[in-house]
């Protein structure tokens, strides 16, 4: 059953997850999105620009972070408007990977929907800055 | 960065047509679960034509704009220096698969910040029909020197 807006409370919790990303997931999200940026899989190059190592495109961090709320939504959910800010990069080390957390909250409700703010860490610093998702939802 | 490049209007792409499995493809690379990015039948039962693309897909779609603009000759944008800022989708409607996508770029601003420089695009994304699907919105920084 999909949430309806009658059921939101500013600043509750609507869903949360952690995500491991690997070299695996940047390789596939390379192919998936056509962003063959070599700082996405390529050490040397990563440290060549002034990167730490190689790192997660942010579209890949933007495309799953949403996806505890697509879940939430369910199959009659809309998602009307995304945005995000890239505030540090996510560091994938080749062995062990990087797990990101995604915190997902009712941010502002009104007749048509919810803003949900999401709050997206890696290594419990925040990645994404003002991540917020517009979602359309049925009124009762 | 060329300052006049601000108002810029690009050419409309060539058609994007979007496949099924591009769809599950880019959902898999996301972690979708969600059942109306796989299967047609779920999409259909919740009122789609078929599957519906994850909300960050436009971005492919996109990228063929933002290529444009970093592509032009005069736009004095150097590729290893960019660094994405940020990003908006705005939807009309879900992206699904059978849609055939154009996309228009329209530079709405130029700015410089010390060293560096921001180009914020706006990419305009209409099915065959003439429809808003979707705008899709970056920042890109431009690394000066340090």
């Amino acid at each position: 059953m999909a949430p309806s807006v009658a059921d939101l409370t500013v600043g509750a919790v609507v869903a949360e997850a952690t995500y491991l990303l690997t070299r695996d997931s940047l390789v596939r999200y390379a192919g998936a999105s056509g962003d063959f940026n070599p700082i996405h899989y390529r050490d040397a190059f990563a440290l060549g620009v002034g990167l730490d190592g190689v790192i997660a495109h942010g579209m890949l961090t933007m495309g799953v972070a949403v996806q505890p709320v697509v879940e939430w939504l369910g199959p009659q959910g809309i998602v009307v408007d995304y945005q995000s800010k890239f505030t540090r990069p996510v560091l994938v080390d080749a062995e062990v990977g990087a797990t990101i957390a995604v915190v997902a909250k009712v941010g502002a409700v009104d007749d048509e929907g919810a803003r949900i703010d999401l709050t997206v860490t890696f290594n419990e610093a925040t990645v994404l800055g003002k991540a917020q998702v517009r979602v359309a939802l049925a009124a009762a | 960065m060329n300052p006049e490049l601000q108002g810029r209007e690009f050419p409309a792409t060539e058609p994007y047509l979007v496949g099924r499995e591009k769809i599950r493809e880019f959902a898999s690379a996301v972690f979708s679960t969600s059942a109306i990015n796989f299967e047609p039948s779920a999409a259909i039962a919740a009122g789609y034509p078929d599957v519906v693309a994850p909300p960050t897909f436009a971005v492919v779609v996109q990228e063929r704009t933002l290529a444009q603009l970093l592509a032009a000759p005069d736009a004095g944008i150097d590729f290893s220096r960019v660094v994405h800022g940020d990003q908006r989708f705005s939807y009309s409607r879900p992206i699904v698969a059978g849609d055939e996508l154009t996309a228009r770029l329209t530079v709405s601003s130029v700015k410089t910040l010390g060293p560096h420089s921001m180009v914020t695009a706006e990419s305009a994304i209409t099915d065959m029909a003439g429809a808003h699907v979707v705008t899709a919105i970056s920042t890109l920084v431009v690394r000066g020197d340090e």
